[in-house]
Parts: structure tokens; sequence; C-alpha cells
């Protein structure tokens, strides 16, 4: 890329902390991870070819940068028959986290399919390769997960009854 | 009333921005995080920042060497970058710290406190006669002026008035680098990078300050 690397950051950035969200919930390995992808991007920048579709490489790399930081927290886990008090990392169900609780709650391949397909814009095949399956398996996970999602928003506003 | 948010098959951006807030932090504070390990990493090849002045908001941007950039808005400050990027280095990112010395220098001259820049250079944007000329100006002191003739003839090319005249034009560091200190013999203001409003400023700080 022959373009500032800033501009990325700027127009990619939401997206790319959407699907770290979704994929890690939001918290701090959603954050380690989409900082993790970004240095990636920096340290590559100037190698990249100018026709490369940003966004969806992005996305890619956040994929791997999420499994780095899910193994991560698997190898530092101890295992211990004394269960200290420990911060959600799938973010805090006291805290108003909205949508983002009901994908968390999502099963995890229509959670990895609304991350990658629905949130960071992949085509079907190519979530599919991220993360297994056929690309209609994924067209069927995502799917499923937005009507979930669509089913909890209207719960939602049935048991809280109130405006939006 | 209720207003059950419906799901589209496909997001626009705004769609996504509307059902999918992103939590907080947000992205201010992942975004200075990400600087200073990018930073530390030695991966910030230009850093930029703006700041506000009487002539207008400027863009400084510095290299690990020094200031290599001091940009006028009407220059059109994305256009500077992506000359930056071109020219210097495509890792391009705003780091306002590494501009910090420069920011409060500006901002000492710009009250009348400062008379000198005392700041590293980088000069990767100049080259030749250009850059031969550009680093003459400071010798020009402050408040004072030279005609674009006298500095053709001390760079030992009496001739050159015209290439004078470019090289001042095309000056990567104004302010710092003082070319709104050259005129025309007459005394006319001649050109300026920021325009004419932001020479004549320079130029009544300087004798009034």
């Amino acid at each position: 890329m022959k373009t500032p690397y800033e501009t990325a950051v700027q127009r990619h950035g939401p997206t790319v902390l959407r699907v770290c969200c979704a994929v890690l919930g939001p918290g701090p390995d959603a954050e380690d991870a989409w900082a993790e992808t970004f240095l990636a991007a920096l340290t590559s920048w100037p190698d990249l070819a100018e026709d490369t579709n940003l966004e969806a490489w992005l996305v890619r790399v956040a994929h791997r940068k999420a499994i780095d930081v899910t193994r991560r927290r698997a190898r530092h886990a101890v295992p211990t028959d004394d269960l200290p008090e420990q911060a959600s990392r799938r973010g805090n169900p006291g805290r108003d986290d909205g949508v983002w609780t009901a994908v968390a709650a999502l099963p995890e391949r229509q959670r990895l399919a609304v991350a990658y397909h629905y949130l960071g814009g992949l085509p079907h095949a190519e979530t599919a390769a991220l993360i297994g399956g056929s690309a209609e398996a994924v067209r069927r996970a995502s799917a499923d997960g937005i009507r979930a999602l669509r089913r909890s928003f209207a719960a939602g506003d049935d048991t809280e009854g109130a405006a939006r | 009333m209720t207003d059950t948010p419906s799901l589209p098959e496909h997001l626009t951006t705004s769609e996504r921005e509307a059902l999918f807030p992103l939590p907080d932090p947000a992205l201010a504070g992942l975004r200075a995080r990400l600087v200073q390990q990018a930073d530390d990493a030695g991966l910030v090849e230009v850093a930029y920042r703006t700041l506000d002045t009487p002539v207008g908001p400027l863009l400084l941007a510095a290299t690990a060497q020094g200031l290599v950039r001091v940009a006028f808005e009407r220059e059109d400050f994305d256009a500077v970058l992506a000359a930056l990027a071109s020219r210097v280095s495509p890792r391009v990112l705003e780091a306002p710290r590494r501009l910090d010395e420069a920011a409060v220098e500006l901002e000492e001259y710009f009250t009348g406190t400062r008379r000198r820049f005392d700041l590293p250079l980088d000069r990767a944007l100049s080259t030749g006669f250009r850059e031969k000329v550009q680093r003459v100006l400071p010798r020009i002191d402050y408040g004072s002026t030279r005609s674009y003739k006298e500095i053709a003839e001390l760079v030992g090319s009496p001739r050159a008035v015209r290439a004078v005249g470019t090289a001042c034009a095309t000056n990567p560091l104004p302010i710092v680098v003082p070319c709104h200190r050259v005129l025309r013999t007459d005394g006319a203001l001649g050109g300026y990078v920021g325009g004419l409003d932001a020479k004549t400023a320079l130029l009544t700080l300087e004798r009034t300050a």
C-alpha cells in the first residue's frame, strides 16, 4: 500500500472491533485481538498489494488473532480447586451490553457466522474457509443467528415494555 | 410505542452502527494503545498531528529523524498525508506525542516568545537546489527579510532568482524554515505556500513581538 495506514484504522477500525466483540465478547480479549490485528496490518502495510480488499483482509487477520488470544487464555488457565472471583470475559451481564449479550448467547457456529459474514462482510465461502463447514452451512448458521437475534430483540422489547 | 429493530439480511454501515453499537471503552482508548504499541515497535515511520494557530490549523509530521513536514490547511491535509505516504513511508499514523516538542515551539513562536526553532529536521522531502536554498533560509534573522535575489546570491547562483522562488514555494517546512522572510526586490510579498494573509501575519508578528 502506498496510501497512509491511518485511513485503514479510521475506515475499518469499527468493523474489526465489532467482529472481535462478536467472536470474543466485548472486553479485554476483543481489545487485544483488535490491537494485534492493526499492529499486524501496520507491519505488513508497505507490502500489501494496492488492490487488496482491506476489510476482508483485516477480518481474516482478526480471526487468526482471536484464535491466538483464545489459546493464550487457555494456556494461562491453571486448574484449581479454588475458584476466585473473576471478571467475565464475555462481557458483563450486569452492564448494558445490549446486543452483544444476545450475540454471546448464540450457539458458537451461529455466532461466528454472524461475526465474519454479517458484521465482517465476508462472503459465505470465505467465512466457511475460516470456521469450517460448507458455504451453504455457513449461510444457514448466519441466517439462524440473525433470526435468533431478532427474537431476542423482540423478547427484550416485550419484557421491558419500554420504547427505545 | 415499541420500535423493534428489524435485522436486515445485509447491513449498511449506518445499520451496523445503530444495531451493533461499539461497547465502551470505544475506539479512542484502543487507538491510543495501538499508537503506543506501534511506536514502541518502531513501526510509526511518519507520525502526525494538527495544531490550531493564528494562521489556521497546521499539520505537523515527523519521522524518527525529526520534523519532516509542516502544512497549511489550504494545502489539503489529506493530499499532504498521501504525499508523505508515497514519498516517505506509508506507515503514517496520527501519533501526536512525537510532535509535542514541535507544537510547543510553534506555540511559543506564535505568542512571540520564541525567535529561533530548535528542532531536529528531516529534509527527506527536499532535494538538489531547493534543499540548498531551504537550508540557508534559517540564516535570515527573526523580524528581518531578504529578497529572492539576495538569497540567490547567498547560495552562489545569482541568476537563479526564479529557482529560489520555486524553492521557497515548495518548502516542506514553512514557518520553521522561514521562507516567509523572503520578499521580492521591490518589497512586494511575492507568493506564499500558506497564502499571502498568512505571510503578512507572520511578518507582522515578527515585527511587533
